[in-house]
């Protein structure tokens, strides 16, 4: 692999810039792998990186029914923040901020990783109380999260409009500044780059359709599009298809898919310095580095595999966002899309074993698993290649659900972006 | 925005509806009486068809009653609406596009 740097760019300029190498190959699958991963979204091609690069495994295949990042990953408004409330999820989502840290070093390719700061607004007394709470819970888990009152936020968000004639008016904020926005293409770019330069083959265009098991139950082979490969180590990474992927091996979970939409406007110069959520009124936004402000709506109320979504709900959001930045009245939308997310009942994730031996899961991250990449990949590499979990996602059984140890943030938050 | 069936009103907006998940899953009468397994299966596990699947819908903002649906996943196309007690249509072809 040809590193990238300054240097590297410079030389490359005296070419006029040509002969850079292609980020991964295009291998043919071979019959059999040690390890094979579906989804070659971020989480599943960090997955590969990091058993191939932290647990010696090397003869691994990512198998991708479409492209490269074509998933979640490349659909999402990229937030990344660690603040949520329970210790599980704290150590869970804080350990990958600390990866998402050093990962343009780790990887040698910039994923533009800007810890510009996450303010969630506080429009009525129970958001006031819950983000206290919040607060208060993080600092107790060494993760930084702060509480300001509205002029605060104005001046950390110069756009945002806290006059108090608003209909949501904005009664205070809480800050957490190590979050922020990373490029999402990049982070599925470099993970793919990274493991191919490790022998990982990236095989796209492949759609598992079968998996196939031993006489004991355990894992043996994969169908695919691209014929028949063996393998007796499978992790599952499909974000919205995993009950379908799953249902493959009769294993049951608890997910429901639904559509995710988001809208980019116009590229614009810099005007917004940070990104601001409200869960109360559904809106997320945050500017690119190319100038388009990445603007988050609602799921629909319904499940879905269609990849689009209600126009009503993208509308909804830009009402809100409207409202809380009335400078943005007169900006155009450039594009809307939508993703399927695959949600659990208390809206935390499962990286785990299944009763299938040999056959290992993560999923159910939902409308929220971006900021997670790095740790999710981490975590599945860890369980996949001890065949035990690291004490960070330990917690985060299918099983939880039949014993009782939900890690409610969908009560703690209701919406978990 | 979809146009959905109330099987008492007619063809409403999608907007006076909610959604109730998976239909036709039983209550287990005495849950004391089964297994942890059966109860979470009742409680938390979900088909999330890709494809033609039955489910549960309230005409919220309407006449207020449940109804069931036969709807399509891939394209949001209902195939049909029907009320409770009624059993579940047969289901044309797979997926409809
Ligand atoms: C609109 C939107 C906004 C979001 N905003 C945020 C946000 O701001 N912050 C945040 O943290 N999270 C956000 N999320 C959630 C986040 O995008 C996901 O949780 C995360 O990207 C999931 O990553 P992944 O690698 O697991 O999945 P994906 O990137 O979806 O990758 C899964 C891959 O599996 C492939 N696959 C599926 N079935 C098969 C099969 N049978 N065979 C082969 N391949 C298969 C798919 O094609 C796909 O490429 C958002 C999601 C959406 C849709
Ligand atoms: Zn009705």
């Amino acid at each position: 692999m040809r590193l990238y740097s300054g240097f590297a760019l410079l030389k490359a300029g005296f070419n006029g810039q040509k002969n850079w190498q292609s980020l991964w190959r295009s291998p043919e699958p071979k019959p059999a792998y040690d390890a094979i991963i579906i989804g070659a979204g971020g989480h599943g091609l960090g997955a590969a990186y990091y058993l191939a690069k932290q647990h010696g495994i090397r003869n691994i295949a990512v198998l991708e029914k479409g492209w490269v990042g074509g998933g979640n990953t490349g659909r999402n408004t990229t937030i990344i923040r660690s603040n949520y409330l329970f210790n599980e999820s704290a150590a869970l989502y804080d350990h990958a901020v600390k990866l998402w840290e050093n990962l343009s070093q780790t990887l040698n390719y910039n994923v533009m990783f800007s810890q510009r700061g996450v303010m969630m607004l506080a429009h009525n007394v129970h958001d006031v109380q819950v983000f206290k709470r919040h607060v208060h819970a993080n600092r107790c888990n060494g993760v930084d999260n702060e509480w300001l009152s509205a002029e605060q936020a104005k001046v950390f968000c110069p756009p945002l409009n806290i006059s108090a004639n608003m209909r949501y008016p904005i009664l205070g904020a809480a800050l957490q500044r190590r979050g922020g926005t990373a490029r999402h293409d990049a982070v599925a770019w470099g993970y793919a780059r990274a493991a191919d330069d490790l022998g990982v083959d990236i095989i796209e265009n492949c759609e598992v359709i079968g998996i196939r098991r031993d006489a004991t139950g355990a894992v043996e082979a994969v169908e695919t599009s691209r014929g028949l490969i063996r393998t007796k180590k499978l992790g599952v990474s499909a974000s919205g298809h995993t009950s379908v992927v799953l249902g493959m091996a009769g294993v049951r979970l608890p997910l429901e898919s639904y559509p995710l939409q988001a809208l980019v406007s116009e590229p614009v110069k810099p005007v917004f310095p940070c990104v601001v959520m409200s869960n109360t009124i559904h809106a997320y936004i945050s500017q690119s580095d190319k100038g388009e402000l990445v603007i988050g709506a609602g799921t629909d109320a319904y499940t879905s595999y269609t990849q689009r979504g209600g126009l009503h709900i993208s509308s909804h959001t830009l009402e809100a966002i409207c409202e809380l930045f009335p400078m943005f009245r007169r900006m155009r939308m450039l594009r809307n899309w939508g993703g399927i997310v695959d949600v659990t009942p208390d809206r935390s994730p499962i990286i785990a074993k299944t009763p299938v031996p040999g056959l290992y899961v993560n999923c159910g991250w939902g409308t929220g698993g971006f900021k997670a990449t790095p740790g999710a990949a981490h975590l599945l590499a860890w369980t996949m290649a001890k065949d035990e979990p690291h004490t960070i996602n330990a917690p985060y059984t299918i099983e939880r659900f039949r014993d009782g140890y939900l890690i409610d943030e969908a009560a703690a938050a209701a919406v978990a972006h | 925005m979809l146009l959905i069936k109330c099987p008492y009103c007619g063809e409403r907006s999608e907007l006076e509806f909610s959604y109730g998940g998976q239909a036709h899953i039983v209550r287990p009468l005495i849950p004391s009486d089964i297994t942890d397994e059966a109860l979470t299966e009742y409680l938390y596990h979900r088909d999330n068809i890709k494809g033609v699947q039955a489910e549960r819908w309230r005409h919220l903002h309407g006449c207020g009653r449940f109804f069931n649906a036969v709807r399509d996943t891939t394209t949001d196309h209902f195939q049909a609406t029907y009320k409770i007690g009624e059993a579940q249509p047969a289901s044309g072809a797979k997926s409809d596009g």
